[in-house]
């Protein structure tokens, strides 16, 4: 009897030690506050008083009513699929053309990672300095009119200088997935159909894409689940301007928290967008995972 | 079909592919470019003439000089240096123990837990963000330490890092070593730290790597929690300059300079390293 409760403890000191640091953060850090969020879509809080008025359903009453989340949301996902659709053909394209006996292949994949080093703040002022000096003064030098003025002035074009910089941002690391993907499709089998009298484009498209549908599901998971959430790249390049016109979903969660200060209603919407694109990108890998194709 | 002609025709792609890639390539390092170009050039310069080589004034180091005192840049450095390190220590010490044990031992709890923190991974910072604060800096008014955003920063990072030692732990490392260990009267801390810990590198490594970068660059969380100017990060200094001296285009090119030089100095000595470990993370 007493060996078993004398193993029992050493056991809870085994666990304590071991997995306590990482399970204690872990928990402190995600699942309360997971929780105590669901628990504040119910209060209206302002960030500063002490006290967290039970306001019951008020605050998804007010999400409903809230047509600016509701415009930025769905520019959030007219974002997502364009960047989705052309980071992945730009990533795809550009694995493709790496891989294979290059010279400097090795010197081109670095060169096309190199963006992803750099964290988002920096890349958009890098690039805010472009669109709004650069293209302008290349647009003066040449006399092309749709660059002498700065495409973050107009909504649409500040939008589409989102996309531009998404690519630029995501497409190098999309193309390293892409590359472990290739060289996973072994030579014979291109080979193979090369000899069977298929053409170079044949072969990609009937032979190494659906060889490669892991890679695409992963590659999609990861820019559907990154560009949802896209924050820091949509602050520094275009504070969600001109008038508020390119404020994606994330940005106008935190705007209606820290700079409104309604917090309750914030956090109603930052669990309405997480629910959304959990069940895209879910659907999406299911899809996908379906019709993967074992080689 | 003869063998000349088919190589000759293999020559051409290669050949059209290079010239392509070189192309592209050009495009992708042109920010790069325009931004090491105006960085040493005066304000006026730069706005007046962006593509020049050189400016009319010629070229100056003296925004750098500003830049560095405007930002404090040492001190700012030495933060992302504190915070990046000692997270990323302890990310990899207290995760792989803890998949350790969640491996070895079948218990309940062990069970529980890994499946809460596989769940966990699809939660999005933003949704956690809001209560964090409330809790953080309403009810501990513990903001503004270096040390909350390192226990931050480690609480995040577990879930993907216990996920990714725990595969490797199951497939890669043989129970039969800790046994014979464990005859001999080892202690379970000391056959983790001598018999385990170090068959693990290579996981160790592409997780320094990841979270390195991750972390290294983070601006939300930090620009959250650490509001005190002495506390700042690299990406929230860079972040101020624009705001506060948005007139000073020349401190600002040479600021982003200076910010990402770091980076790029550890990309050039470790990038097949780095390359690797990014395709580690992301394919498991």
């Amino acid at each position: 009897m007493n060996r078993i409760k004398s193993s029992i403890t050493n056991n809870i000191g085994i666990f304590l030690v071991f997995a306590g640091p990482a399970v204690l953060a872990f928990l402190a850090v995600i699942i309360i506050p997971f929780i105590y969020g669901i628990y504040l879509t119910f209060t209206s809080w302002d960030g500063i008083s002490r006290n967290k008025p039970f306001v019951g359903m008020a605050n998804y009453v007010s999400v409903i009513k809230d047509g600016p989340f509701w415009s930025s949301l769905g520019l959030t996902v007219f974002y997502v699929i364009i960047a989705v659709l052309t980071v992945n053909a730009v990533a795809f394209a550009l694995a493709l053309l790496v891989s294979g006996k290059i010279k400097g292949s090795n010197f081109f994949r670095a060169g096309f990672f190199t963006p992803n080093l750099i964290g988002g703040i920096i890349l958009g002022y890098i690039w805010q300095f472009i669109f709004k000096n650069i293209l302008v003064s290349i647009g003066d030098t040449l006399n092309i009119a749709f660059l002498q003025k700065s495409w973050l002035s107009s909504s649409a074009l500040a939008f589409a200088a989102l996309i531009v910089v998404t690519i630029w941002q995501y497409s190098g690391y999309m193309m390293l997935i892409y590359i472990a993907g290739l060289t996973g499709v072994s030579e014979d089998v291109r080979e193979a159909a090369l000899i069977d009298g298929c053409t170079g484009s044949q072969v990609t498209r009937y032979i190494i894409i659906p060889l490669m549908r892991s890679s695409f599901t992963i590659c999609i998971f990861l820019s559907i689940t990154r560009c949802f959430m896209v924050y820091d790249l949509n602050l520094a390049l275009t504070e969600g301007g001109p008038f508020g016109s390119t404020t994606m979903a994330a940005m106008y969660v935190y705007q209606k928290a820290f700079s409104s200060k309604q917090y309750g209603v914030g956090q109603t919407e930052a669990i309405i967008l997480f629910l959304i694109t959990a069940v895209i990108a879910v659907t999406q890998t299911m899809i996908s995972k379906s019709k993967e194709v074992e080689a | 079909m003869d063998r000349t002609k088919e190589n000759s025709s293999l020559k051409t792609v290669g050949i059209v592919k290079v010239v392509v890639l070189a192309a592209v390539f050009l495009i992708y390092m042109f920010p790069f470019y325009m931004l090491l170009l105006n960085a040493f050039k005066y304000k006026r310069d730069i706005i007046k003439m962006p593509l020049s080589w050189g400016g009319k004034n010629g070229f100056t180091l003296n925004n750098f000089a500003e830049a560095f005192q405007k930002m404090n840049f040492m001190t700012v450095f030495l933060n992302s240096v504190i915070i990046t390190g000692v997270s990323c220590l302890l990310i990899i010490l207290f995760s792989s123990m803890c998949a350790y044990i969640f491996v070895r031992k079948d218990w309940k709890i062990n069970k529980f837990l890994f499946l809460l923190m596989l769940f966990s991974m699809v939660v999005p910072f933003q949704v956690v963000m809001i209560p964090l604060i409330s809790i953080y800096g309403g009810t501990f008014g513990i903001l503004n330490h270096r040390a909350t955003l390192i226990f931050m920063h480690v609480g995040f990072s577990m879930s993907m890092s216990v996920f990714m030692f725990h595969g490797f732990i199951r497939g890669g490392v043989p129970i039969a070593l800790e046994e014979a260990a464990g005859i001999d009267g080892a202690g379970p801390l000391r056959i983790f730290f001598q018999i385990v810990f170090p068959l693990l590198k290579p996981t160790i490594a592409t997780l320094v790597i990841l979270h390195a970068l991750a972390l290294w660059n983070d601006y939300l969380l930090p620009s959250l929690i650490l509001t005190d100017k002495a506390l700042y990060t690299i990406p929230i200094a860079t972040k101020l300059f624009q705001g506060a001296y948005s007139n000073d285009m020349d401190l600002l090119m040479a600021a982003l300079v200076m910010a990402i030089i770091p980076a790029i100095i550890l990309y050039l000595a470790l990038q097949k390293y780095i390359i690797a470990g990014v395709v580690a993370g992301a394919v498991k």
